[in-house]
């Protein structure tokens, strides 16, 4: 790690959060207890073990054991501001700013125990938080040396953190700090939150996005239902509030009978959605242009491919819940959102009240995978406690009010043409994508809220106008879609589609998913008309030598050489990217068996995240993340119809079975060397591109739209 | 439906609540008896969330009024071990690392227990059938069948 000079910005998240007790905090020991140490990053654990991996950075950097570290969950009232825990960003946001954190932290304890000792800091070594003189003498612990204050002051960054040959826990598979409470069913989720007084309530929502309350059939009948606390109605917002969960069961089932809806939904047809959102007022932007005239008049041989990739749901298997609690006119709420910062700033307009007034602490809650009902939930609870002031109250969603309701991550269109000259060299290649925004996750837009309930308010918020994610950051529908192959000319287009017919955000990896689904099973169509081997094609078109290492490891892992292509049933294909050209590398080569389905039998990923930070925590994000995108390759897309979405249950949207599950084998490279990544959503996109190209390397069709079920590939046959 | 007493066998302990008979299972252990490793999922007995052993055989306790069991033996999560002296089942997971977010797991750890009670040497694809019924949504799938083969060869080793 090189030292940051004077004049540069602070790294990660420092650099808008820089007070050092913000992040770091010693504690002393209570009675019969140990010194220890306050990490409080503001990116929040959703299943994905950053907590241990900051924890690990910060017990390195700072020479204390791990123990000792106690790792805070992110509050409004205490944690820095990082905004959303998303994009794969929490090792380079907040994992950074631990590491200069810890890193001066130690420095300063340091320097303090010099002067004390009398000894230059060179003479000192610190084992697990006890600073000594070299070779005997004095010595004295963090918590002695520590003054008031000491660290209420903004991070340097001149002190420079560890080089790898000094790591003791970065690089290891530290087990992680959560999983023993979770695999004995100790309380681990907001779900799970008692606290004294507490009630128990369910929203009704309305049956579809329009419909509005036009009555409630004796209201009065519902509000003596036993233990109805409250009957919260605001608008089109419902609620029932009750002594015990089950009352709130019954009476939210009471309720919804006797609510009567003018309902104006009208959603495209699923069948015709695609051609739909065409129609549908847009922008058009140039993502990215490369030109060379000589080499495009080379083109022998051109080939087009339009591909399409349906609604996709969250799906957590813990519907969205939250606790709410107002005290003197003040809400403090518990919820599993991923930016409790930028959540806030919604709560306060759909509560028409001051942001500083409402305090939001983030408690863990199933996967969410993306932006799901978790920030609904959060202003839901929030309504029905506004009405039962001193008293906390638990608001969970029920499964269909998650699959009704959350925003799903969006359908796409993509169309692909690309020339090859005579030596079967890509010289040309355009790319075009029609979707919606990619993410309506809260706080970034001046007017209106992205939050459900401040649309059926009695004075509704409006919906603000969709963003589009820069590229610089990341990208959202036009994620991946610049090539990552050594192109003279390409062509990329995004059609910025600002009418939503169903509700939509962020979905792992974004657009990711489905760019990389079609430009690798492109690639294979290429490869195949230039009559050259998909891996050595890929190779020949690729300079960058951290790519090619996955797409080699991939490939020698699975057994790629001598393989026959196919043999009518089964099949095996390759998928690589690099997420959002910027972050992680992955390469996967899927193997799939045609029996009445469709089957993925095997998965060899190669994945590489700079300096791997937790080992095993990056391979377990990379089977999930594999596993993950089986299951949406081959069986999901969200039902709806003109009158709404029809989706409530889990038959309704069948995911990927253990007996489906196809073995996976994960080669994980790591570069000390290079600084580290996020991991979580890199393996999507090519697992779903792998998966494709071993269809149609088994059978010898394409099938490109998504998902690869038995009906679309009998017709692709016939 | 009015509010009966009802004496329940869970985890090895008599336990008295007054409840409406119809209520769920999983409700009268997350909120009467303050056990809230059984979590909901789906209410309709399609995820496996919930599941617990009833009279050894795994049950889906979202969908099954409390009534009904009455004297019958319930084990939960919480009847298996602690995060200071985990069941070998419950070891085995953590040594495979065998969870993301954990929401689904302690329901599969009970029907992986069912199974081993019944089969001590279960085949990949018979944990793979046993499991059928429980929905992973982070893929954590091939760790929680190799945490079930470990488990299966210690506590066969123990035996």
């Amino acid at each position: 790690m090189s030292r940051t000079n004077e004049s540069s910005p602070l790294p990660g998240s420092l650099s808008v959060n820089p007070r050092l007790d913000q992040w770091i905090r010693l504690i002393p020991a209570t009675p019969g207890g140990r010194d220890t140490v306050g990490v409080s990053p503001g990116k929040v654990d959703i299943g994905q073990g950053i907590s241990t991996a900051l924890a690990q950075i910060a017990a390195d950097e700072l020479d204390v054991a791990l123990e000792r570290i106690a790792m805070r969950a992110p509050g409004t009232d205490a944690s820095p501001n990082e905004e959303m825990t998303s994009s794969s960003l929490s090792i380079e946001h907040s994992g950074i700013a631990i590491r200069y954190a810890c890193a001066e932290v130690r420095a300063t304890l340091l320097q303090k125990a010099a002067e004390r000792f009398g000894v230059s800091v060179e003479r000192l070594t610190v084992e697990d938080g006890t600073v000594s003189v070299v070779g005997g003498g004095q010595s004295a612990t963090y918590w002695e040396l520590a003054e008031p204050g000491m660290f209420s002051r903004a991070a340097t960054a001149q002190f420079p953190p560890k080089s790898p040959d000094e790591f003791r826990l970065i690089g290891t598979s530290v087990k992680r700090l959560d999983i023993p409470a979770k695999v004995t069913g100790r309380p681990s989720y907001v779900h799970d939150m008692m606290l004294p007084g507490m009630l128990h309530a369910r929203v009704v929502r309305p049956p579809s996005y329009e419909a509005r309350l036009a009555s409630i059939d004796d209201e009065a009948a519902v509000r003596a239902l036993p233990g109805l606390v409250e009957l919260v109605r605001d608008g089109s917002f419902l609620a029932v509030v009750c002594e015990t969960e089950a009352q709130a069961l019954r009476a939210a089932r009471a309720l919804r009978n006797r609510a009567k809806w003018d309902d104006r939904t009208r959603l495209p047809a699923q069948a015709v959605v695609h051609e739909h959102l065409k129609t549908l007022p847009q922008s058009l932007h140039v993502v990215g242009e490369k030109t060379d005239a000589a080499a495009a008049a080379t083109g022998a041989r051109t080939l087009s491919a339009a591909f399409t990739k349906p609604y996709i749901a969250h799906a957590s298997i813990g519907p969205s819940c939250a606790v709410a609690v107002w005290n003197e006119g003040r809400p403090e709420i518990w919820c599993h959102s991923q930016g409790i910062f930028p959540l806030r700033v919604d709560l306060a307009k759909a509560l028409r009240m001051p942001e500083a007034e409402i305090t939001v602490h983030h408690a863990e809650g199933a996967g969410c995978y993306g932006h799901n009902g978790a920030d609904d939930v959060a202003l839901d609870a929030a309504l029905a406690a506004r009405a039962v002031p001193g008293r906390p109250v638990r608001l969970q969603w029920m499964r269909e009010d998650e699959f009704q309701w959350e925003p799903f991550g969006p359908a796409m269109s993509i169309e692909l043409t690309a020339s090859l000259d005579a030596d079967g060299r890509i010289v040309d290649w355009t790319h075009e994508l029609w979707s919606n925004t990619q993410s309506t996750r809260p706080g970034r837009q001046p007017e209106g809220t992205w939050l459900l309930a401040g649309w059926h308010l009695a004075d509704p918020l409006p919906k603000p106008p969709p963003r589009m994610i820069p590229i610089a950051g990341g990208g959202g529908s036009d994620r991946n879609a610049i090539p990552l192959y050594d192109f003279p000319n390409q062509k990329v287009l995004h059609h910025f589609i600002t009418e939503m017919p169903v509700r939509v955000s962020a979905l792992r990896s974004l657009g990711a998913f489905a760019n990389v689904y079609a430009i690798e099973t492109f690639m294979d169509e290429l490869a195949e008309a230039a009559g050259i081997d998909p891996v050595e094609f890929r190779l020949r078109h690729l300079k960058d030598a951290r790519a090619r290492a996955v797409i080699e490891a991939a490939a020698d892992r699975a057994g790629w050489k001598g393989r026959a292509a196919g043999d009518g049933s089964t099949g095996m294909g390759i998928g690589f990217a690099q997420y959002k050209n910027k972050q992680s590398y992955c390469a996967v080569v899927a193997e799939v068996s045609l029996e009445e389905d469709l089957r993925v039998t095997r998965c060899v990923a190669a994945v590489e995240s700079g300096l791997a930070i937790n080992p095993d925590g990056i391979i377990n994000q990379t089977e999930g993340g594999v596993i993950q995108a089986v299951s949406w390759t081959l069986k999901e897309a969200v039902p709806f119809d003109e009158r709404g979405i029809r989706c409530m249950t889990w038959d309704d949207y069948p995911i990927l079975r253990f007996d489906e599950v196809p073995e996976v084998d994960v080669v994980l490279i790591d570069r000390p060397d290079q600084k580290s990544m996020g991991a979580g959503e890199a393996a999507q996109g090519p697992t779903g591109a792998a998966i494709g190209n071993a269809l149609a390397r088994a059978i010898g069709v394409r099938v490109r739209d998504l998902p690869l079920t038995k009906d679309r590939i009998a017709k692709a046959l016939v | 439906m009015t509010d009966t007493t009802l004496t329940l066998r869970v985890n090895g302990a008599e336990r008295t609540v007054t409840c409406d008979p119809e209520t769920a299972l999983l409700y009268v252990l997350r909120n009467d008896l303050d056990l809230k490793g059984a979590r909901y999922g789906c209410g309709q007995g399609q995820c496996g969330a919930c599941t617990v052993l009833v009279d050894g055989k795994p049950v889906q306790s979202c969908n099954v009024p409390t009534s009904e069991l009455a004297g019958r033996d319930i084990v939960t999560i919480e009847g298996l071990g602690t995060p200071e002296a985990p069941h070998p089942l419950q070891q085995a997971f953590i040594d495979e690392q065998a969870a993301q977010c954990g929401y689904c797991i302690t329901g599969i750890v009970m029907s992986a227990k069912a199974l081993l009670d019944a089969n001590p040497r279960p085949t990949r694809a018979e944990i793979g059938a046993a499991l059928r019924d429980h929905l992973c949504r982070c893929g954590t799938h091939a760790r929680i069948v190799r945490a079930v083969e470990r488990a299966a060869a210690a506590l066969s080793a123990a035996r």
